[in-house]
């Protein structure tokens, strides 16, 4: 079962031929995505809440449509806990600086598991840093897994902030965000929830889940690069002072006097990126006609295929789970003895496009033992024919590069 | 470009059975070079006897380009004057870039095994880290700069 009817969807795949692989860096974008942008900046275009105009009010309503459509999508209770930001990194960067800053100081604690991207990592630290806050870290198994023994001892009475991932970028993890959730609303604290690479794989509901905080990307989801989106609790975001000053987020200003827009327009200072909403709003859409019930089938029965290919090579080390199940389309790896860059090398030089490097998760890195990873990561409209010329590129390369078995 | 082809023999037998890979006891240069985009990472380190180099080696960590190219060069400037050695620095740099003559290839006698990287532009800087090490090493020391 593979993605090869979803294929025509994709301009890119009549144009590129290289066999894209590294999904969780950024999704391919489908034709209507693409034509929502362009249709928005085509027929739509005036800065929207600005003018009075009807240009600018089809604007507004389309930059306030999108809004409505992510409320949809994470069934979020309102429209103002839905705020547009550039991506996941932004939206972190706003609770660290409108919530963090403001509400932690000395002796506070902040728990971050540490599998986490830099982007949920190094807003604690400078939380941290600033308040005198001290980081502590959740740590999972060499599976990936995180014992609710180990949850349970590290956050605390002291405990301000928890911050998590719902998927891991690296080990594919799916972590017990509820469990932690709970948690953390137990002591008092907020909870934080990263879910650049959980959103474009499966249903999020944050009524259901809920986190104080959620954060993704939309270039993860099919959307453009540039449109990100911070979901939180609207108690939380009323009393929290703007990320950034400007326009379009102030109702009144006065010599020595400045009353903020009401949410969520208090956190989105500047002109703000309509086309980019729009062309989100357009990849909920498509997710909703495909649905993740058929992303998912296809995309566990390609890591499965994935995982077993893998298995078999000689030498080449899977990190985290020991099973397909447990990797949710991510699968990192290292080969004895032969470096990520050149594997990554090797695959790129037969077609096969995958990411190699720390995978801007330094600490997990290290506390697993390893400098580099290569990983692969895969999306509904792949294919088994590429899975397939991936374990065969990847067979062949301790033999490329000099090894005798 | 084919993997086959640029991942020739030399460089694998430099990458995995490198002369060159270790340490020296007091050395007189040490200078760390890395790519902090992909993690080569590696300490280069020299004994000189006045103006010649009478031993070099180097440790780290890094992917099979920089650790065959660091290889081969320190086996070419082992017994060379320094500013012989930043030559040939000078040449592999412009080898890689793709701007030197075959005569000056010839030159570089092993290293130019690596000249195919000058059309992999992802490679380059993994190509030149050992190189590039030596150069910034030298350079300051030398009289005539
Ligand atoms: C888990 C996770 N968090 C955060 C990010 C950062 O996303 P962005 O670069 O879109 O801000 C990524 C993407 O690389 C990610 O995988």
């Amino acid at each position: 079962m593979d993605g090869k009817l979803y294929r025509a969807d994709f301009p890119i795949f009549q144009i590129e031929k290289s066999m894209y692989l590294d999904n969780a860096a950024t999704s391919q974008k489908p034709q209507c995505v693409i034509d929502a942008e362009y249709d928005f900046y085509k027929s739509m275009n005036a800065n929207p809440l600005r003018g009075f105009y009807p240009l600018s009010v089809k604007a507004t309503e389309a930059y306030e449509e999108a809004r409505s459509k992510v409320k949809g999508f994470i069934n979020a209770a309102s429209e103002k806990e839905i705020i547009f930001t550039r991506n996941t990194t932004e939206s972190i960067n706003l609770i660290a600086y409108s919530y963090g800053l403001i509400n932690l100081c000395r002796g506070d604690e902040i728990v971050v598991s540490i599998t986490e991207h830099h982007s949920n990592l190094l807003p604690w630290r400078m939380v941290a840093n600033r308040t005198g806050a001290k980081i502590k870290y959740l740590y999972p198994n060499q599976n990936g897994e995180f014992d609710i023994k180990s949850i349970d001892e590290a956050i605390t009475e002291k405990t301000k902030i928890v911050a998590m991932g719902q998927v891991s970028n690296v080990l594919g993890s799916l972590n017990p965000v509820e469990y932690v959730i709970k948690k953390a609303h137990e002591v008092g604290a907020v909870a934080v929830i990263d879910a650049a690479q959980s959103a474009p794989h499966m249903p999020i509901d944050v009524q259901k889940m809920n986190p104080d905080f959620l954060a993704f990307s939309g270039h993860k989801m099919f959307g453009p690069m540039g449109i990100g989106v911070l979901y939180g609790k609207k108690e939380l975001l009323e009393k929290m002072p703007p990320f950034m000053e400007g326009g379009e987020m102030v109702d009144i200003v006065r010599f020595d006097y400045t009353k903020y827009s009401e949410l969520p327009h208090k956190f989105e200072a500047g002109t703000v990126n309509a086309g980019g909403a729009v062309a989100l709003g357009a990849a909920i859409d498509y997710i909703g006609k495909v649905g993740f019930d058929v992303m998912s089938q296809i995309e566990e029965s390609l890591t499965k295929r994935a995982f077993e290919g893998m298995k078999n090579i000689p030498h080449l080390n899977i990190l985290g789970a020991d099973n397909a199940e447990g990797h949710h389309g991510i699968i990192s790896f290292t080969i004895d003895d032969v470096h990520p860059h050149d594997v990554s090398a090797i695959l790129e030089a037969d077609g096969i496009d995958v990411r190699a490097g720390h995978h801007c998760a330094g600490p997990l890195l290290e506390y697993l033992g390893v400098n580099s990873a290569t990983r692969l990561s895969l999306m509904f409209y792949n294919t088994e024919e590429e899975i397939d010329a991936f374990i065969k590129s990847l067979s062949s390369i301790r033999e490329k590069m000099g090894f005798k078995d | 470009m084919e993997s086959r082809s640029f991942y020739n023999e030399i460089l694998t037998e430099h990458n995995i059975r490198p002369y060159y890979k270790h340490d020296i006891v007091n050395p007189d240069y040490t200078l760390e070079g890395v790519n902090p985009n992909c993690g080569d990472d590696i300490f280069i380190k020299l004994k000189c006897d006045g103006d010649v180099i009478t031993d070099a080696a180097f440790t780290g960590d890094g992917c099979a380009v920089s650790q065959a190219s660091a290889d081969i060069m320190m086996g070419l400037i082992i017994g060379k004057k320094k500013d012989e050695a930043l030559h040939l620095a000078d040449v592999f740099i412009r080898m890689i870039k793709g701007e030197a003559s075959e005569e000056e290839i010839d030159s570089l006698e092993e290293a130019s095994a690596l000249r195919d990287i000058s059309h992999m532009p992802a490679r380059v800087k993994c190509a030149v880290l050992g190189w590039h090490t030596l150069e910034e090493l030298l350079g300051d020391n030398l009289p005539q700069r």
